[in-house]
């Protein structure tokens, strides 16, 4: 087997190239980043079989940083028969210093000029024989997103294979970076200025003092109102459904003794349906629209407009960004957490990761909000005020990221923030087609699998819990019954405690496991009318102060066992994973506890 | 007869040359990395809402850089003033 390294700078569409060439699935984004792992591919070409080894971006190899060292050690090992250092062509003069920094390193380089057309729209013209000439390595030129120039690409690395080119003898920096601007001026030709004009008119009014704001609020407001908005009809059809094959499966299972039937069809199969009816449908729809802002570049600029909040905190922008990931998935954002250089605003970014409400507390949050703040109501009014009312959960969570960085900053994890450079990605032409294809099959899926994974067992349990009797009552309605007098002095109850500590495998089933405890039937029971649902709670004591609870402590509370599982593997530590617990928990019962108090204090609910 | 001035100190639309990085040790390196050599053109491109990070073209790209780092950026006006690619074939 032929071996291949790819490396280059962060976000030139090295993954995007791999995912063409081995037919993976590396997750990839109009960002500086995303590979935090060396992913490792293959593929056949010419009756020989080629594998490629996905290096982490790098502006250089002078092992400042883990990625640089990954990088670095890979291509001295000589473990790879060539190297493919892929640049950008919107920013060529750049992306030629690490060029020259691989070629002293070794002389199997071939240089892949990737993102074509994306220059060709910018009005940037590369001339590859010219540079071919200038560097001494081959080139091609392809445009990776669009499968462009591949099979020039495969056999140029077959090329590459017999060469025993020595490497050029090493550089000073100044002289290398003098190199690369002559040789980028000679090879790069400027045509049109006007996209580039286009581009800065852009990044003016998504940054600027007077529209960025205000236009970040409008964007993810309008994220989240298509994902409320959009969700209704697609759940209730599926929970019709879902009930149809559930009456279906009833008859099948009718011979069977009744606890079988009880912990396979009220336990597993109900939880299951749930999970799927009220998860697919918001995921289905905010994870793409997610990843079009992605594949747009759009996610750096709100880390830009946000930097200064993160500085006042002494933390890295670059948080900004493992908190978007961290409202697909907590665990995502964690992993995420790796493209923070400073191993200081890394641990704090870890740390209040789950501030950041995920995809599996949308449905509860929505279900809630709509309930007791927007009445129940249907229509455009009603899911663009629940569309607020969510807006403004997210943008407390964001509130309680900060104040905990700020918190962290100032005691355990003392510090002045470290430098900070992030590059702005030229806006790139969303894949739509694409971008649907991929945010559905790979993280709609993912998750979704991830949850039902969690789900099912845990609906097996819940249904014994609710079903094994003590005395007179369930071992259910025991906890709840023993949880109750503690959690009332934060506005919840028993029933709603418990749910949340059932609902550590996954966020998901809180709301599920809730209604499961208060019907005391034993197993769970459909609700495609919030209104029913509404009375129910209203019965069993909740009034708006409880919902509001309710919401906070959903918001702020342990991290699921996925998250804390990814936690305790980048941290590889049981005190900062136990820290991570601990920190939500304790800021959502605090709220709790002041939201009811002054409730009770003022007379209100 | 040119003007010396720090990167920090830049206005939206202005370019300039790099003289001398003294960013501390980190952002040094760091910058180097970026291209962001002596005799490099910056341009300051985009300004954040508070004012800080602002958003500079370095060699073709675009890099965000908080205020206190871009302090220890010196510069001027001028481009003759620094021996800039005098680096023989």
């Amino acid at each position: 087997m032929i071996r291949v390294a790819l490396a280059g700078n962060p976000n030139v569409g090295k993954s995007t190239l791999f995912n063409a060439l081995t037919k993976l699935r590396q997750h990839t984004g109009n960002w500086a980043g995303k590979t935090v792992e060396t992913a490792r591919g293959e593929y056949d070409f010419k009756g020989e079989r080629y594998q490629l080894i996905d290096l982490p971006g790098t502006y250089s190899l002078a092992v400042h940083s883990q990625e640089e060292a990954v990088a670095r050690d890979y291509i001295q090992s000589g473990q790879a028969d060539g190297v493919v250092v892929v640049c950008d062509a919107t920013c060529l003069e750049r992306n030629l210093i690490l060029v020259l920094q691989v070629m002293e390193l070794t002389g199997k380089v071939l240089v892949c000029v990737n993102l074509m057309d994306e220059a060709k729209r910018l009005g940037i013209d590369v001339d590859l024989s010219a540079l071919e000439k200038r560097l001494g390595v081959p080139v091609v030129g392809t445009a990776g997103g669009r499968q462009e120039g591949l099979e020039n690409l495969k056999s140029a690395i077959a090329r590459l294979v017999g060469v025993d080119a020595p490497a050029s003898p090493r550089r000073e920096v100044q002289e290398r970076v003098t190199l690369a601007e002559r040789y980028a001026a000679q090879v790069v030709r400027n045509q049109e200025e006007g996209q580039l004009r286009r581009q800065q008119r852009l990044d003016r009014l998504l940054t600027s003092k007077s529209t960025g704001i205000p236009l970040m609020l409008l964007l993810l407001g309008l994220v989240v109102w298509l994902t409320v908005a959009g969700a209704n009809g697609p759940s209730a059809l599926l929970t019709a459904l879902f009930a149809r094959v559930g009456v279906v499966l009833e008859g099948w299972f009718s011979e069977t003794p009744a606890w079988l039937s009880g912990i396979l069809l009220d336990g597993v199969y109900r939880v299951t349906a749930w999970v799927v009816a009220v998860m697919l449908p918001p995921m289905a729809i905010f994870f793409p629209l997610f990843t079009l802002l992605e594949d747009l570049g759009y996610l750096p600029r709100v880390a830009f407009v946000m930097d200064h909040a993160f500085q006042r905190c002494r933390t890295c922008g670059k948080q900004c960004l493992t908190m978007c990931m961290s409202m697909g998935c907590n665990a995502c954002g964690v992993t995420g957490c790796r493209i923070i250089d400073s191993p200081r605003e890394r641990l704090i970014a870890i740390l209040t990761s789950s501030f950041v409400p995920c995809n599996g507390k949308f449905p509860t949050l929505i279900a809630l909000i709509t309930i007791f703040f927007v009445g129940g109501r249907a229509g455009l009014l009603a899911s663009l005020e629940g569309a607020a009312l969510l807006l403004g959960t997210l943008v407390l969570g964001v509130a309680g990221t900060l104040a905990c960085s700020r918190l962290l900053s100032a005691t355990v994890l003392r510090g002045m923030p470290s430098s900070f450079a992030l590059e702005l990605p030229p806006f790139r032409r969303p894949r739509v087609g694409e971008v649907i294809v991929r945010s559905v099959l790979d993280r709609t899926l993912f998750v979704l699998g991830r949850a039902v994974a969690v789900a099912a067992p845990a609906g097996a349990v819940i249904w014994l819990m609710a079903n094994v009797m003590v005395g007179n009552s369930s071992l259910l309605a025991h906890c709840t019954g023993f949880l109750d007098p503690f959690a009332k002095l934060f506005g919840l109850d028993g029933v709603i405690l418990m749910a949340f500590i059932l609902g550590w495998p996954a966020n998901e089933i809180v709301l599920p496991v809730m209604l499961m405890s208060y019907l005391a039937t034993g197993s769970l029971v459909e609700f495609d009318d919030l209104a029913a649902l509404g009375q129910l709670l209203t019965q069993q004591g909740w009034t708006w102060v409880t919902a509001v609870c309710t919401m906070l402590f959903s918001l702020f509370h342990w991290p699921c066992s996925t998250t804390c599982l990814t936690i305790y593997k980048e941290t590889g530590s049981v005190k900062w994973t136990a820290l991570a617990v601990v920190l939500p928990t304790v800021l959502g019962l605090g709220l709790c506890f002041a939201v009811s108090a002054t409730a009770k204090v003022l007379g209100l609910g | 007869m040119y003007e010396a001035l720090c990167l920090s100190a830049l206005k939206e639309g202005e370019s300039a040359y790099v003289t001398q990085v003294n960013a501390g040790p980190a952002m040094d390196r760091r910058l180097m990395d970026l291209g962001l050599v002596r005799g490099t053109r910056v341009t300051c491109v985009l300004r954040s809402p508070a004012g800080d990070p602002c958003a500079y073209l370095i060699r073709g790209a675009l890099i965000a850089l908080r205020r206190t780092d871009a302090d220890g950026v010196a510069l001027e006006r001028q481009a003759q003033a620094v021996p800039a690619g005098a680096v023989a074939t």
